[in-house]
C-alpha cells in the first residue's frame, strides 16, 4: 500500500508531460489495485479469438511466449489494445492484465490508442529519408487530412526494411514503392473507397519489378 | 535477372549462389526449390543413407570460415561450438528481424527462397542437437512471414520437419514467430527477451546465449543469409564454398545498395570486389553530374566513409582498416545533395525511437543528441555544443548493454568528424535565421525569440 502522505491524489501523474521525448510510456497510475488474473469464467471472449491464442499457446513450450501474437490477434479483433482487448488475452492466456499491457505498450504495431484498426506506416528513415520521404510523408498526411480519413492510423515508421524501393510505404502490410508525392492523394482515396492502393506496385504483385529493373 | 545498364556504365556480372532463380525460375515452392536449385539435396545427405552425424555438419561449417551475416561478422562455426552438449535441450533461433536501416537482404532471401532458410535451421538444430527452432521474423514483413509459414508447412507435410525427419532418429520442431514492430529484438538477447513474450530488453551478457539464452536453454542465435548459406556449404563442402571470396570473409554475400543511386537493390557479390564496382557498376552510381558525399559500408549504424575510400575492397577487414565495419553489409549512399544536420538529425530520431530505455547511456544519449541538433537547426547552438554532441557520442559507446546506442554514436560521430564545418554552417544558419525572425518580432514588441525559446 502507497502512503497517502508521501504521494497525495492531487500531485499524481496521469498524463504524459509533453515536454517529455515523445514514445515513452505513460505514467501508471499508483492508485489503482493493480488488476489480477480474470477468471476465465466471467470473461466473455470471441470463440474465435479465444481458439486463436490458444493455438499460439500451443506452439511454444512456453505459453508466455504467445504474448505477442496473442496481442495482435486480439487487436485484429478489437481495433487497438483496448483494456477489453487485453483484459479478454490475459483471461485466456491467464496472466496479468499489467504483463500484457508491459508488453503492448514496448511495440510499435501494438496499437494503446484507439488511432485507427488500418495503418499506413511511411518509411522516413535514412535510405528513404535521402529520396525524399519526408515530402512523400508530408503529402500523405496532409492528403489524408483533406480527405478526412478515419479509422486509419498513419505515421512515420522506422526502416521497413525495403530501402530498394525507396520511398515507400507499407499499407495494412502491404508495401508500396517507389513514391512521390504526386501519388498521395491517389493512395489516401484509395484506402478510404476501399480500393487496391496503387494496383501493381506493391511488393509481390505480379510481375512487380523495380522501375530500373532489378527484382526487388 | 539483370540490371539494364548504365549510360557509358558496365554492369559488372552478379554471381548467383544464394539468389539462383530469383525473379527467373519458381524456387518459392517446396517442388521449385527442389527442381530448379536442388533444394533439400544437404538435408538427404545428412539423413539418408550414411548420414552424417550432427558433429559433421558442425564441422564442414567450420571448415567453411562462415562468418555471421547479421553484422558482427562472429565464425558461425565457432559460435555453434560454444552450444554444450548433454541431455539439456537446445535451441535455434534464426534472426529474421532484420530493421538496420539500409538492410533488406533477409527480407529477399525469404520471399523469394523461404525453403533455403528452413532447410539450413533444420541442418544447423541438427549440429547443436536442437530439439526446437524458431524463426522470428519482424512484424511488419507480413507477406514474407505467410510465404515463410506456408513453406514451414509444406517441409512438414514431406517429412522434412517434425517427428523423425526423413526416418532418422531426429526430431525438430520449427516455429514462426513474429514480432511486432521493434528495431531492438534484433539485437540477439532482445530477441530471446522478446520471443519469451515480455518487452524486448537486452539482457546483461555474460551468460552468453549459448550458454542460457531462450528459456535459459543453450541457445545458437544466427541470421537468415547465415542460415540460408549451411545448406550450400553441407551439399556441395566447404572447400567449393570457400572458393568464393576472400581469405577471411569467404563466400558469396548479398549486398543491399540504397540511397541516392540509380538502381537501388540487392546484388550477390564475392566479399573483397572493390566498393565502386558495387556503388557504380550494379547499382549505377549516382546520378550524372553528382558526387558520392558520404556512404555507410554496414547499414545506418557504421560509421560514414567518404568518395576517397570507393576503392577500398569490400570485406570485413578493410572496412575496419578504414575507420567503419561491414556490418550487414548494406550499403547507404548519400550524394551531394543530402544536407548533414538534417541527416544527423533523421538517424539520431531513429535511435532515440527505439532504444528501449534501459541503460542511460543510451536512453539519454539519444535524446539529448536530437535535442542538441535541433537546437543548431533553431539556431540556439554555439559552436562549443558540437564539442557536446561528439562527446555525448563517446560517453554512450561501449556503455550499455547491447550496441544500439553506438549504432547511433558512431555515425553520429563520423558526421561530425568529417563535416564539421557544415554542421557549423547550418549552425550559423540557424543563428541568422532566429536572429530574423527576432528582429520581425521586436517590430510587434515582441522578445528575443532565442530567450523565449
Amino acid at each position: 500500500m502507497i502512503d497517502p502522505d508521501l504521494n497525495p491524489p492531487g500531485v499524481r501523474p496521469t498524463e504524459p508531460d509533453p515536454a517529455m521525448a515523445g514514445g515513452w510510456d505513460s505514467a501508471a497510475d499508483l492508485w489503482k489495485d493493480p488488476a489480477e488474473i480474470p477468471d476465465p469464467a466471467s470473461v466473455e471472449v470471441p470463440d474465435e479469438l479465444r481458439a486463436q491464442i490458444e493455438d499460439y499457446m500451443s506452439r511454444y513450450p512456453d505459453y508466455h511466449s504467445a504474448a505477442i501474437p496473442a496481442l495482435m490477434a486480439a487487436q485484429k479483433w478489437h481495433g487497438w489494445c483496448s483494456d477489453e482487448a487485453i483484459k479478454q488475452t490475459a483471461a485466456v492466456m491467464q496472466v496479468t492484465p499489467a504483463y500484457l499491457s508491459s508488453v503492448a505498450t514496448f511495440y510499435d504495431m501494438l496499437r494503446t490508442k484507439p488511432v485507427g484498426a488500418r495503418y499506413v506506416y511511411v518509411c522516413t528513415s535514412v535510405a528513404c529519408h535521402v529520396r525524399q520521404a519526408d515530402e512523400v510523408y508530408a503529402a500523405i498526411t496532409e492528403a489524408a487530412d483533406m480527405i478526412g480519413l478515419e479509422g486509419v492510423e498513419v505515421r512515420e515508421f522506422e526502416c521497413l526494411g525495403a530501402c530498394d524501393m525507396a520511398p515507400m510505404a507499407s499499407v495494412d502490410g502491404r508495401y508500396v514503392g517507389p513514391l512521390t508525392r504526386d501519388d498521395a492523394p491517389d493512395l489516401v482515396l484509395a484506402i478510404k473507397e476501399g480500393r487496391e492502393v496503387l494496383p501493381g506496385r506493391g511488393l509481390g504483385d505480379d510481375g512487380y519489378t523495380l522501375p530500373w529493373g532489378t527484382r526487388a | 535477372m539483370t540490371a539494364t545498364p548504365s549510360p557509358g556504365g558496365r554492369v559488372p556480372e552478379e554471381i548467383r549462389i544464394l539468389t539462383a532463380g530469383f525473379g527467373e525460375k519458381d524456387v518459392r515452392s517446396i517442388d521449385g526449390y527442389m527442381e530448379n536449385v536442388g533444394g533439400y539435396a544437404a538435408l538427404r545427405k545428412a539423413f539418408e543413407g550414411a548420414g552424417m552425424e550432427p558433429e559433421d555438419v558442425l564441422a564442414e561449417i567450420d571448415a567453411s570460415g562462415l562468418r555471421g551475416r547479421g553484422g558482427a561478422g562472429f565464425a558461425t562455426g565457432k559460435k555453434a561450438s560454444f552450444i554444450p552438449k548433454g541431455a539439456q535441450t537446445n535451441f535455434l533461433t534464426c534472426n529474421a528481424d532484420e530493421s538496420e536501416p539500409g538492410t533488406f537482404k533477409d527480407r529477399q532471401l525469404i520471399q523469394y527462397c523461404p525453403h533455403r532458410l528452413v532447410e539450413g535451421c533444420i541442418l544447423a538444430s541438427y549440429a547443436i542437437g536442437g530439439s526446437f527452432a524458431f524463426i522470428y521474423i519482424r512484424g511488419e514483413y507480413e507477406l514474407q512471414a505467410e510465404i515463410l509459414e506456408q513453406a514451414v508447412r509444406e517441409a512438414y507435410e514431406r517429412g522434412f520437419l517434425g517427428d523423425r525427419i526423413l526416418g532418422s532418429r531426429y526430431s525438430l520442431e520449427l516455429v514462426v514467430h513474429r514480432g511486432a514492430g521493434a528495431y531492438i529484438c534484433g539485437e540477439e538477447s532482445a530477441l530471446l527477451d522478446s520471443l519469451e513474450g515480455k518487452r524486448g530488453n537486452p539482457r546483461l551478457k555474460p551468460p552468453f546465449p549459448a550458454i542460457k539464452g531462450l528459456y535459459q536453454g543453450p541457445t545458437l542465435i544466427n541470421n537468415v543469409e547465415t542460415l540460408s548459406n549451411v545448406p550450400l556449404i553441407v551439399d556441395r563442402g566447404p572447400d567449393w564454398w570457400k572458393s568464393m571470396g576472400t581469405e577471411k570473409s569467404p563466400g558469396p554475400k548479398v549486398v543491399s545498395v540504397s540511397g541516392n543511386v540509380q538502381r537501388p537493390g540487392n546484388y550477390e557479390v564475392e566479399l573483397g570486389i572493390p566498393v565502386r564496382e558495387i556503388i557504380d557498376g550494379f547499382a549505377g552510381g549516382v546520378a550524372a553530374g553528382r558526387r558520392v558525399k558520404f556512404w555507410h559500408p554496414g547499414g545506418s549504424s557504421s560509421p560514414v566513409l567518404l568518395e576517397e575510400h570507393l576503392d577500398l575492397p569490400f570485406d570485413y577487414e578493410s572496412m575496419a582498416q578504414a575507420g567503419s565495419m561491414l556490418g550487414t553489409a548494406s550499403v547507404i549512399v548519400a550524394d551531394d545533395t543530402v544536407a548533414v544536420l538534417p541527416y544527423a538529425k533523421r538517424l539520431a530520431k531513429f535511435y532515440r525511437h527505439e532504444s528501449c530505455g534501459k541503460c542511460v547511456p543510451c536512453r539519454e544519449g539519444t535524446n539529448w543528441t536530437v535535442k542538441m541538433l535541433e537546437r543548431i537547426e533553431q539556431g540556439l547552438a554555439t559552436p562549443m555544443d558540437l564539442d557536446i554532441i561528439g562527446e555525448v557520442q563517446q560517453n554512450i559507446e561501449g556503455n550499455c548493454l547491447c550496441v544500439l546506442g553506438d549504432s547511433m554514436a558512431m555515425p553520429v560521430r563520423s558526421l561530425l568528424q568529417h563535416f564539421r564545418s557544415e554542421f557549423a554552417e547550418a549552425m550559423e544558419a540557424g543563428r541568422f535565421a532566429a536572429d530574423e525572425l527576432a528582429s520581425e518580432h521586436a517590430g510587434l514588441g515582441s522578445v528575443d525569440v532565442r530567450v523565449a525559446l
